[in-house]
């Protein structure tokens, strides 16, 4: 049954992730996002859908069991804030080899290093980009409310299935921390091991019955077999920014200048452009819901019709560089943003759009 | 309709509970809500706050630099949040342990004696619904009948039965609450 409840966007991940028939959670707590796991371990999935809930020793702990649980065709997936991310880089590095889909979820905060536990997004080179060796994608899901945490628990899981690769929710502070009205969804059953034989038997370990024997692994010795996959993995993610790019423009069909951003930068921008058309300043917001992929043409084909973008992160600059990619060198592209864990208010991202780009 | 508002105090004194009652009520008429909490190492004797937002629209952002209201249970709060109260907007304070009063002339300002109150009755511990009161007094954004809805969302179920005595320190707010004249 549908429900409508106030939740922190931290609980909501546990409540969805039940609800969406995951198999296991392996996590060790780090603020700001451990209500993920005290949620779990307070609604005891174990009791009804029988989904399994487990306090690691640690991160690396964590991301080796969504490993084997993946592996073995489970809907598996943990969490964890900046720091915790850093040390499951080399897991999610042989997740990607290995094409095992699972869910990953950094309700980050600011760094470097142990850093401070207020919200940041500084983490957008380490998760788009990579953070593990190799070359690598993840498909990366930036929600900007406690309605897309709960939604995109299940959106990620459907994703990281259908290409059969992890899937990274890349929340902050801000949206972990923050309460707000949610309609929760149905529960769906958790898949019977039937039914992962039938769906997932062709690559998944459940034990070798009339088949040929699978083996996951992201190690290949022979360099022109590991070229032939690296080719197969590119591929892949050609096929993801094909199909799955994912976008929200508001205010954009009028606007001179375009505010950037995802997250919770992108409410903030929001509340920016309301201030800005307030002052009789057509401004819009583009707000990206995927990371990778990344809208490029969507960003360039707005190009034609503006004056100017600012891009809006919780940090020095670092989505800015894709916007710079996107758009070319013949349109000014600014950034803007606070870091450490302190946030900007709407009114200095206003000031600073005038002040870079319409004031220029 | 839409109210931005941050109430800030000494940790144990129930401010994010507070805020959550207030947004779960909002929630239960049908409002758009937000409900940020300052976070971190935070105990009873330190600093919290939290801004709740209550809006007939979807709410951009939850983060805002100036309140309609301001409700501060302690002498920090009042210095930090003063100026943050927007021009004509209101600003609640408990003057338990003030020594420097509210300045500005150009909001209004109410105070209201919960602390003291509260602990004659010996029941510091509904303290916050007084406060709670108190603003809604000023400020009837939500109906009582939504207040006795979020407060069966809110409290866990072995904390029903204090409903009643929540219900009465809301009402006892309501007669504390006056305007001051800077």
């Amino acid at each position: 049954m549908e429900e409508v409840r106030l939740m922190k966007g931290n609980e909501v991940i546990a409540e969805a992730a039940i609800r969406c028939g995951c198999d296991g959670f392996f996590g060790y707590p780090i603020t700001p996002q451990t209500e993920i796991i005290e949620t779990l371990m307070e609604l005891k999935p174990w009791e009804t859908t029988g989904m399994v809930v487990l306090q690691a020793e640690s991160e690396l702990a964590s991301i080796n069991m969504v490993y084997g649980g993946a592996a073995a065709g489970k809907r598996v997936m943990t969490s964890s804030s900046s720091p915790g991310i850093s040390l499951m880089c080399e897991g999610l590095s042989y997740l990607a080899g290995a094409e095992l889909p699972c869910v990953i979820v950094n309700v980050s905060r600011g760094g470097p290093g142990l850093g401070t536990i207020q919200p940041a997004q500084s983490d957008y080179f380490q998760i788009v980009k990579g953070g593990g060796h190799g070359d690598y994608n993840m498909i990366v899901l930036a929600p900007f409310s406690v309605q897309e945490m709960n939604d995109f628990v299940e959106l990620a899981f459907d994703l990281a299935f259908k290409y059969l690769n992890p899937v990274i929710i890349l929340a902050d502070g801000i949206i972990g921390q923050m309460m707000e009205k949610v309609t929760l969804k149905p529960i769906r059953p958790r898949l019977t091991d039937k039914e992962i034989e039938e769906r997932y038997g062709s690559w998944a370990v459940t034990g070798k019955k009339n088949r040929k024997r699978n083996i996951v692994t992201s190690l290949q010795l022979e360099p022109h077999i590991q070229e032939e996959h690296n080719h197969k993995l590119q591929a892949k993610y050609r096929e993801i920014e094909k199909n799955e790019v994912r976008y929200e423009a508001i205010g954009c069909e009028d606007a001179d200048y375009i505010i950037v951003a995802y997250g919770s930068s992108a409410r903030i921008g929001e509340k920016a452009m309301e201030l800005a058309r307030e002052e009789g300043l057509k401004v819009g917001l583009f707000r990206l819901i995927t990371l990778f992929p990344f809208p490029h043409k969507e960003l360039a084909e707005l190009k034609k019709k503006v004056k100017g973008f600012l891009a809006v992160e919780l940090s020095c600059g670092q989505m800015v560089e894709d916007v710079k990619l996107a758009v070319g060198s013949d349109i000014p592209v600014h950034h803007y943003g606070r870091m450490g864990g302190m946030i900007h208010s709407p009114n200095e991202v206003l000031d600073a759009l005038k002040k870079t780009i319409v004031e220029k | 309709m839409k109210e931005e508002i941050i109430i800030a105090g000494f940790g144990g004194q129930g401010v994010l509970s507070m805020g959550k009652i207030l947004a779960y009520s909002a929630v239960m008429q049908g409002k758009e809500v937000t409900w940020m909490p300052s976070y971190g190492p935070e105990m009873r004797g330190g600093t919290a706050n939290v801004t709740v937002i209550i809006s007939d629209e979807r709410i951009s952002s939850p983060i805002v630099h100036e309140y309609d209201t301001v409700i501060v249970l302690n002498q920090q709060s009042l210095d930090k949040f003063e100026h943050s109260v927007k021009k004509g907007g209101v600003l609640i304070y408990d003057p338990n342990g003030i020594s420097h009063k509210p300045t500005r002339k150009d909001i209004r300002v109410y105070s209201i004696e919960a602390t003291s109150e509260s602990a004659k009755k010996g029941n510091t511990r509904v303290f916050n619904m007084v406060v709670l009161g108190g603003y809604l007094k000023v400020k009837p954004i939500v109906s009582l009948d939504s207040v006795d809805k979020g407060l069966r969302k809110s409290l866990p179920e072995r904390l029903h039965h204090t409903i009643p005595a929540n219900r009465e320190a809301i009402r006892q707010g309501m007669e504390l609450v006056k305007e001051e004249h800077v």
